[in-house]
Formats: C-alpha cells, structure tokens, sequence
C-alpha cells in the first residue's frame, strides 16, 4: 500500500472500465441470432420413432409414473398388424404433455424403456391460454420423411410381435 | 429602435429553443447513458427502436404517459401531485444564465447568444440549484412511505453538506474571472497562458489555473444532482427507490427529467466554469460555433458522469457525510485561500509567477489530503485488527 492509494485505486478502477469500452459486447442478437444449445440441453419433449416410422413408445406411462411434476398423461391400446403403432403389444393412444407444469428435469426421459421420450433443444415455448400449453402426441412425434412411414401402418403378420429394447448407451458427451 | 414586441419575441424565441434543448437533451441523455453502461459492461444496449435504438426515448415516453398513476392511500395529496413539479422547474430556469456562445447579426439585429447575462449568475445558479432539493424532500415526505422519507431526508443532508464545497469552488471561479456574471467568466478563460514572456499553446480554462478546484467542483455536483457514487437517495438496494417509490407514469417522468436534466445543466456549468464553456478555435467569426463547442464539452462531462456511475459503488452514508464534512469543506476553503492569495500577490509585485504558482500549490495541498486521507484509512484499519 502506497500513500496515493485512496486515488490510485479510483484511477485504477475507472481504468478497468474504460478498458470494457473496446471489447466486443456478448449480446446475442436473439430472435435474429440464436445460440447453440448445449449437447445435454433439456427442452421441449419429442417422441421418437424407428426407422421405418414405427413409435418407440409402447404406451407403458412408467414417465407418467415418473414425472415429479405429473404433467404427463398416457392412455395405451392394443396393436394390431392392420392398424400397427409400435412394435410389440400396446401402443400410446393418447400422449400429453402439459408444458405448464413440466419442469424439464428429464426424469421421463431416463425412465423410458424403449428410449422413445427425449427431452429435445426446443426451448421457444409460449401459449396463449392454459389449454394450449397441454402438447397432445401429434404435436411430441417426431415428423416422418415420407407418408407411408405415418403410423399407423399396416405391415406383415407377425413381424412385430415382440416388442423391441433398444441398446442402452452411455451419453456420449 | 428597437420595438419593444421584437425584443419579446427573442426572448420568447430564445426561451423555448433552451426548453427544447434541455427536454431532448434529457430524451438522449438517457439513451447515452444506456448505451454507454452497457458498453462497459460488454453489452450493446437499447438497439432496437430505430436505427441504433434512437426511437427508444419516444418509446419510453409513451409508456410512461399510458401507465397508471397511483397516489397512495394518505399521502398528502396536494404536496404529492405538486413536489414533482417543484423538483423539474429549478432544473430547467436554472439553464436561463448559462451562456450558449457570443451574439451574431441576424434579420439586422443583434442577436445574443445567451438568455439572461445577470451580473450575479453564479449567485442565481447557487439559489436555484439548492431549491430543487425541496421538491424531493416533499415528494419523500408526502409519499406517506418510511423509505421515500428516508430518501428525502437524506438528500437534503447531503446537499446541504456538499453545497458548501461547490459554492466554494464556485468562489474560487469568480476571484479567479473577478466577476459573478457567467458570460465575464468564459470571457476571462479566452486569453492563452503566459507565463512572464512565455506564450502557451493553451488557453487559459480555470481547470488549468484551479485543477484542485475542477476535482472538487465534480465531486460536489455529482453529490448535488445524487448521482453514483453519491446516489444514497435513491439506493436501490436500501430504499427500494428513495423519495421517488410512490410515484408512477408521468409523475415518475417528471423525476426523471428532473434528475438528467439537472446532470445537463450542471455539465454545462462545469464547462463554464472551468472548461472554457464555449470557447473553441475560430468561435471569435464564427459566433454559432459556441453553442457545438459548449455541446461537445457537455458531452464529455456527461460521460464522466456515467463513467462514475458505472465504476464505483455507492459510498456509505456516514462516509459520505464525513469526507463532504471533513474533506471537502477544508480543501475547498484552503483551496480559495490559496487562489485569492496568488491573485493578491501577483497584483501587488506585478509578477505573474505568483499567479501560476497557484495550481502548483492547490496540486501540493491535494496530494497533502491525499496521504491524509490514507492515514485515516490506516488508523481505521489498525482499529479494526
């Protein structure tokens, strides 16, 4: 400590600020300029499907049973080769989400057997009364390239019967 | 002969382009201030109404007029509705006698540069900048709220206790142009500095005579119009927003407009005094350069304002009172001691190093509060080990 400190301080502060001057703002211009999200970020829910179009979802409701919030809803009903949904027996007949009451904690996500529940980079969620902010299954299901991979399809018997687990992996990031 | 309703006229003319200037001064400043505080803390700032964000203020203004006002319930009424009203009106008469330039020939007449050139300027600046602070002491009192009260009574302790200091330096302006009135002052600044045979290239700002008094001066108005870091009656963090909580809409704006206005005005009278006020190259033919140059300076004051504001953090009230007690009063008065002084001296021997030996003296008795000041600081700190 020097005698001038009680001024070279307040100098030395100033000079700091000063320095901001020039430096590049970090401001992202938003609705224009968006950010990347993280690899691990937790947004809006998707429901995925097969390859083939087929959902993964099997209409188990264990994220229902999971979700600490009680925002997810689901009604199963049975396959059939006419009118297939998923591998395997049941299928979601009904899906929703209310997004007002979700708290994004990806707790559905892990309890997901069949990995069909992800929580997506979706993050622009606004709603204009409180029924809007329920997502039914149309508006979770992940689209498709082509319409014959809609569900429900109908596809040879017995081909997918048994239900399919997928391999569970470590995340990657 | 002139027919007294033209003289009217100017007047009148005169009048409404100061209230103008200041009312869109006040519309900018706050764009200034924003884009400058976001500047230093790595942001762009409001940049989306108009090119640059310029339309933000006309935004603002209108969501100010449309919002709701609010009276609390046993808030003096009449106090209340008119302490807003109290704080604005200093703050935009007291730029009457702040001289804009010389005069220039116009419609063939003579057209002054300057609303009022009264030969007790300072004094009026003096006056009406220690009236505002009664419409914030009433606005506190009269909000029927214990923080607003508190706001209020402590921005009345705080400016009486640095009006001392500013009015000081102010005397140390006037001994130093020999005269009160405001044009006299810049007048006095416009020679360049001689020392004995000796010409500078620079004129002779009362900041170059009196630097020690410029630093006092700044501090003290910062202190009078309670900005960072001596914004105690407004601490957000304390009194939610000191004397001006209860207010709301157009009421609140009228606060505000108060508030940057007054950092105009006193901006300018910083200039006059001590920067020249619009002097500048060529101003002597070209008398319509005063007003750019008195704005450019203005400009640069206000940036160190923000500047402040956006550095240090606000200063406790205690401190706050003691430094304007116990610091500024002394140095300010031993400040126009020492300039009266020199001025006597170089009079009597006719020799103007006496005259120059004042900023070097004024520098030695600053530096001398310095190391004062960190003996103080020291002291305390043993106390509290």
């Amino acid at each position: 400590m020097s005698v001038l400190d009680p001024v070279v301080e307040l100098a030395r502060g100033l000079w700091t600020t000063l320095k901001m001057m020039v430096e590049k703002p970090v401001t992202y211009q938003y609705p224009e300029q968006k950010r990347e999200v993280r690899p691990r970020f937790r947004g809006r829910h998707v429901l995925k499907r097969y390859d083939n179009g087929l959902e993964k979802c099997i209409g188990c409701s264990l994220c229902a049973a999971a979700c600490p919030a009680d925002a997810i809803f689901v009604e199963a009903a049975e396959n059939t080769d006419e009118r297939r949904f998923s591998p395997g027996e049941r299928y979601a007949s009904t899906y929703e989400i209310n997004m007002l009451r979700c708290i994004y904690c990806g707790y559905c996500e892990d309890a997901c057997p069949t990995e069909a529940i992800v929580l997506g980079d979706n993050y622009e969620l606004s709603f204009f009364d409180r029924r809007s902010a329920v997502y039914d299954k149309e508006m979770l299901l992940e689209p498709v390239p082509t319409p014959e991979m809609l569900t429900p399809q109908k596809v040879e018997p017995g081909k997918y019967n048994r239900r399919s687990v997928p391999e569970m992996k470590d995340p990657q990031d | 002969m002139l027919s007294d309703w033209t003289l009217w006229l100017e007047w009148f003319i005169k009048a409404l382009v100061v209230i103008f200037a200041l009312l869109t001064g006040f519309a900018y400043l706050t764009w200034y201030e924003r884009r400058a505080l976001a500047r230093i803390q790595s942001r762009i700032g409001p940049n989306r109404a108009g090119p640059f964000g310029l339309l933000q203020p006309i935004a603002d203004a209108v969501k100010l007029i449309f919002k709701e006002e609010l009276t609390p319930g046993r808030a003096d009424r009449i106090i209340f509705f008119w302490a807003p009203v109290i704080t604005l009106v200093p703050s935009i008469i007291i730029a009457a006698v702040i001289p804009w330039g010389t005069s220039f020939t116009a419609f063939g007449r003579n057209i002054t540069l300057y609303l009022a050139d009264i030969n007790v300027g300072v004094l009026y600046l003096m006056s009406i900048a220690s009236i505002a602070v009664y419409g914030i002491v009433l606005a506190g009192w009269s909000s029927n709220n214990k923080y607003a009260m508190l706001g209020g009574l402590r921005s009345s302790a705080q400016m009486i206790s640095y009006e001392l200091a500013l009015g000081l330096s102010f005397v140390t302006a006037i001994i130093l142009a020999n005269s009160m009135s405001l044009l006299d002052i810049v007048n006095a600044q416009k020679s360049l500095v001689h020392i004995g045979n000796v010409t500078l290239p620079f004129p002779m700002w009362f900041v170059f005579v009196q630097p020690v008094g410029a630093v006092i001066f700044w501090i003290a108005t910062l202190a009078e119009v309670n900005r960072a870091p001596f914004d105690m009656p407004e601490a957000e963090q304390e009194l939610t927003a000191g004397y001006h909580s209860e207010y709301s809409g157009m009421k609140f704006a009228l606060f505000f407009m108060a508030e940057y206005q007054k950092m105009i005005v006193i901006c300018a009278i910083a200039a006059t005094l001590y920067f020249g006020g619009f002097l500048g190259p060529f101003v002597d033919r070209f008398p319509l350069l005063g007003p750019l140059y008195l704005l450019i300076k203005v400009v640069l004051l206000l940036f160190g304002m923000i500047w402040v504001r956006a550095t240090w953090p606000r200063i406790r009230y205690d401190r706050l009172m003691s430094f304007g007690w116990k610091v500024m009063l002394p140095l300010s008065l031993a400040i126009t001691f020492i300039t009266a002084t020199g001025i006597v001296l170089a009079d009597q021997f006719h020799n103007q190093l006496y005259f120059w030996a004042i900023p070097f003296v004024s520098i030695l008795i600053g530096l001398f509060t310095v190391v004062m000041i960190y003996r103080e600081l020291r002291r305390k700190a043993y106390e509290r080990a």
